[in-house]
């Protein structure tokens, strides 16, 4: 099969999906109402509280959603042939994540831009909110784990990506200075800022940097993980204006850019789709498809972390309540677009079956490394762009996503180590926090191997924890509406769904880690398995009082009627 | 066209280019500069109202004379350090 006619398929489907279900959601469901006072009107502060035009605020939630895991589920998931990753991609990004995304951002922009957390504390009770603390905590934990290892994989695979990966931290350094010390223009500084990254890629080509085998007793893999950890460490603690803001900001441009090489390359050379369907002869060890493909794509199909970017800032910008479907489901749509294209990628940019079955000899393998392997491919076939280039810029997408990932992660994390200790009465200052943030990351990371293998083997759990925590906010959502005496089909599908294949996958790994006697990631599953029959208990529970309960009044009635009281 | 019309307009354009790319590169950051600007301005205030709150202040003289300017603010800063009625007798705000 062409993969363009993939590529078509998918889109359309996408698009379709925007144009038609989400206006559903938004008339038949959540109701949206262009009269509706939005938080960021209403509670205007010029900090949090901001209404921004809705395409720069597509800009900041997409680039804020958009990570590596878009593209190493997928690639991943790929072993079972093109077709399942295909489906689960399209129409859970259509029925799954667009419900949830627009849901999440609807329910925090109708509570005064309330985080999903303390959503959760009012319709689920405080447990819920406990429940949250902890999905979140394993979430970020395993995020920094995980990306640590594929940086290091890319690193390792692709040494031409050494010196812009590197390279990029210096560019970000530069516009950081150039804004705020020098105060240039943005628009020049963002021009310099992309040809100064692409001109790294382009020396990095030429100048690949290869490790030895053995650097101070590691492996060279394992020297790249302590190393990026070391970096993050100190990425935490800088100050955000010098580094991480410029760093998320160019690596939103060029999330842009590679998505535009990449597609432009799949449809000027249309290539054929190599691999298999269905991959009837799957490497030996191979989990059974039902239900690992269901959380080993998790962004791109459906992912909790986008509730908590919905609610956490842009619900605070939203203008009008109406833009939530271009907002919160095209959001969606863009990071579907991302996955589709790992797919094509990894299943086209192969030239035989033979070649790809090499690639695909083990679950686990091919990954992010197949993607940038079989993206560099088609960028080559496509715009002539000579393949080890092509690879490189693809590579440097991929780590620059990972890396800003992994940076934001460890920040996130000192704050909730710091919360978490100031609970129990002890004050830890930012430098002692992070190290036990990054000696928590780096246990898992090596806990499995000094090869770091950890950090790979902990994906699917990272897609069933992630599952989990889109499952809590859909449960929640489900209960807003049904307080609200509105439909709940399109919500509750997905969210038996979700938490069915999540406790499943549990289980069957459970099974694999127990094995392999691999103890850490046994009690993280069994940790992960606890919160999810929590969160399944939980919502029943939160669904049932409020189907009993009287429907709470619609917002605008309720306005009316506090104003006849006041009156 | 004319040219100065097509200028014009050029310059509107990339001035709402300019415009987006700030938003976009400012606002995911706005609470952590505004989180860490009143965090600058709480121990400014402290080292205003040191010598008040018994804190010996080798600038008291210079500081004194800023008391005026911090005075608006003194409520909100008294709430923020934990202390729910001002501690100064001399600045009753509440």
């Amino acid at each position: 099969m062409n993969s363009v006619v993939l590529a078509l398929v998918g889109v359309t489907m996408m698009i379709l999906g925007y144009f038609l279900y989400s206006r559903f959601l938004g008339r038949r469901i959540y109701k949206l109402q262009e009269s509706f006072v939005t938080p960021a009107h209403e509670l205007n502060d010029g900090v949090d509280y901001v209404p921004t035009n809705k395409f720069v605020l597509w800009g900041h939630h997409f680039t804020s959603v958009a990570g590596a895991a878009p593209i190493v589920g997928p690639a991943i998931a790929v072993i079972w042939g093109w077709l399942p990753a295909f489906l689960w991609v399209t129409i859970g990004t259509v029925f799954f994540a667009g419900a949830h995304d627009l849901g999440s951002l609807w329910a925090s922009a109708r509570h005064k831009g309330k985080s999903i957390g303390s959503l959760s504390g009012q319709y689920i009770g405080p447990r819920g909110r406990n429940l949250f603390l902890v999905i979140i905590f394993l979430v970020l934990l395993m995020v920094n784990a995980a990306f640590a290892v594929v940086i290091s994989g890319l690193l390792t695979s692709t040494p031409t990506a050494v010196i812009p990966t590197w390279g990029a931290i210096v560019v970000a350094l530069f516009i950081g200075q150039a804004i705020y010390r020098y105060k240039w223009n943005l628009p020049t500084v963002s021009v310099i800022g992309v040809v100064a990254l692409y001109a790294l890629i382009l020396v990095g080509d030429r100048f690949p940097v290869i490790l030895p085998e053995t650097i101070l007793g590691l492996s060279a893999n394992s020297f790249w993980i302590v190393v990026l950890f070391l970096y993050a460490g100190v990425a935490s603690v800088l100050p955000v204006w010098m580094l991480l803001q410029p760093r998320d900001y160019i690596n939103g441009l060029q999330l842009f850019i590679a998505l535009g090489i990449l597609y432009g390359a799949v449809i000027i050379s249309s290539p054929s789709l190599v691999a298999p369907a269905f991959n009837d002869a799957v490497p030996e060890g191979t989990p059974g498809i039902v239900p690992l493909l269901f959380v080993t794509i998790a962004c791109g199909a459906i992912s909790g972390f986008h509730g908590i970017v919905s609610s956490g800032t842009s619900s605070k910008q939203l203008d009008k309540e109406t833009d939530a479907r271009f907002v919160g489901y095209f959001g969606a749509v863009g990071e579907g677009l991302l996955a589709l294209g790992a797919i094509i990628a990894t299943t086209a940019g192969f030239r035989t079956i033979a070649e790809w079955e090499q690639v695909y000899s083990a679950f686990g393998q091919g990954g992010v490394g197949a993607f940038v392997e079989g993206g560099g491919a088609i960028v080559n076939s496509g715009l002539g762009i000579p393949a080890g280039l092509s690879a490189t810029i693809l590579a440097t997408m991929a780590v620059l996503f990972a890396a800003t990932t992994m940076d934001t992660g460890i920040r996130l994390q000192r704050f909730v180590v710091q919360e978490a200790a100031s609970i129990i009465g002890v004050n830890l200052n930012k430098m002692v926090a992070t190290v036990i943030v990054l000696a928590i990351a780096m246990g898992l990371t090596f806990g499995a191997g000094a090869d770091g293998a950890g950090g790979m083997l902990i994906w699917p759990l990272f897609g069933t924890t992630n599952q989990l925590l889109a499952g809590l906010t859909l449960s929640m959502v489900a209960v807003i509406l049904l307080r609200k005496g509105r439909p709940v089909t399109p919500i509750l599908v997905p969210l038996v769904f979700l938490l069915v294949m999540s406790v499943y996958a549990l289980i069957v790994q459970m099974g694999q880690f127990y094995a392999a006697e691999n103890w850490l990631l046994l009690g993280l599953d069994v940790i992960i398995l606890v919160a999810a029959v929590w969160v399944i208990f939980e919502s029943a529970i939160a669904m049932s009082r409020a189907k009993k309960n009287p429907p709470e009044l619609e917002d605008d009635e309720r306005r009316r009627t506090s104003a006849r009281t006041r009156s | 066209m004319a040219p100065r019309t097509l200028l014009r307009r050029l310059h509107n354009t990339w001035g709402q280019v300019g415009a987006g790319l700030l938003e976009f590169y400012s606002a995911p950051y706005r609470r952590t500069f505004a989180r860490a600007q009143r965090d600058e301005e709480d121990l400014f205030m402290m080292l205003v109202l040191s010598e008040a709150l018994g804190v010996p202040n080798p600038a008291s003289y210079y500081t004194v004379e800023l008391l005026p300017v911090v005075y608006d603010r003194f409520h909100d800063w008294h709430r923020r350090m934990g202390l729910e009625r001002s501690p100064l007798d001399n600045i009753s705000c509440c």
